[in-house]
């Protein structure tokens, strides 16, 4: 995974049929980049089903979340509005896996994202990552902890 | 991952106060899984007798069980008549019926104040106390439901009674001999 510490890299890819999202968009926001291997596979469900309920407490900390899976916009339209979320899920379908390989959390075996979180803040620094076993849901409580963090270092500046 | 904050008077408890195993659900009243769930706990709570004391808190996905926050409200309103368990037994009973007119029902049926009732699920602390509940979940690494803690330590084997009980047999054989 790329290193705490170095700057997140840019991207831009599709959130629905016609609208795309750059990470430069959220200048100012804390964000939760969550790369996730498939829509509908059971962990998956459960854990961006957790995230969503966890919506108004990243909120908290001025932080946003974003999925990130191979899945075309077709297919996130659908598991999104089934499973009735909150955020946005990213395409990162063609070329399939670039923002994954270029965030180092593309599996070549499967041909999927790994299960991987990684928490941005305002200035666009990497400050926390975390790698899940692709069957384990990692919950939220690291990515909590990271934010906090985030906010305990910017008061003292 | 440790249970945080560990159970408190703040807790919905059943059992004996200094039972020597400390069980704790994070449970959501609308999710199959936590109701496939709910005779395995009664059966454990059986079989260990006054060696257990049994928690439950709330953790309801709202967005994919529509019903699931009234009804933890509907067991909180229930706990202020004295009667949480009565409620959360029926509503777990009756897992599939979970709307408004169904939770009154359940509330009549275990006589609870109906006046009362219908004035205090409509209150805020009520809902702050499940928001509560849910978030210190999330803090001790609940990642779904139903999650179980067992002396404070997150359980992650199989949710079957005889394995649930196995591992707490093996492991605190030398609590339980006491």
């Amino acid at each position: 995974m790329l290193k705490i510490g170095t700057k997140a890299p840019g991207f831009s890819l599709s959130a629905t049929p016609d609208q795309k999202i750059s990470l430069e968009e959220f200048k100012w926001k804390n964000i939760i980049l969550a790369f996730y291997p498939a829509d509908w596979s059971p962990v998956c469900g459960d854990q961006m089903a957790l995230y969503n309920e966890m919506l108004k407490y990243f909120h908290k900390h001025n932080a946003e979340l974003i999925g990130i899976s191979v899945d075309g916009v077709w297919c996130h339209l659908s598991f999104s509005s089934d499973r009735k979320l909150h955020f946005p899920l990213l395409a990162d379908f063609e070329p399939k896996g670039a923002v994954a390989r270029m965030y180092e959390v593309y599996d070549d075996a499967t041909g999927e994202c790994k299960r991987a979180l990684y928490v941005i803040d305002e200035k666009g620094i990497i400050r926390w990552n975390h790698l899940s076993p692709v069957g384990i849901n990692p919950g939220a409580d690291g990515i909590l902890e990271a934010l906090e963090e985030i906010d305990r270092t910017k008061e003292v500046v | 991952m440790p249970l945080h904050p560990p159970i408190s008077n703040k807790d919905h408890t059943e059992g004996n106060e200094n039972a020597v195993i400390e069980l704790v659900e994070y449970g959501d009243y609308q999710c199959p899984y936590c109701g496939a769930a709910y005779p395995i706990v009664k059966r454990i709570q059986e079989k260990l007798g006054d060696k257990l004391k049994f928690v439950f808190r709330n953790f309801p996905l709202s967005n994919i069980h529509p019903h699931a926050m009234e009804a933890a409200i509907a067991t909180e309103s229930a706990a202020l008549q004295g009667k949480f368990w009565q409620m959360h037994d029926i509503v777990f009973e009756n897992q599939n019926k979970l709307n408004r007119s169904s939770l009154l029902k359940y509330a009549k049926d275990v006589e609870l104040d109906i006046d009362k009732f219908t004035i205090d699920i409509t209150r805020p602390e009520l809902q702050k106390k499940v928001e509560e509940d849910f978030e210190s979940g999330i803090r001790s690494g609940v990642n779904g439901t139903p999650t179980f803690f067992i002396n404070g330590e997150k359980y992650n084997g199989s949710l079957e009674e005889e394995d649930m009980l196995d591992f707490i047999i093996r492991k605190y054989n030398n609590l339980l001999k006491i």
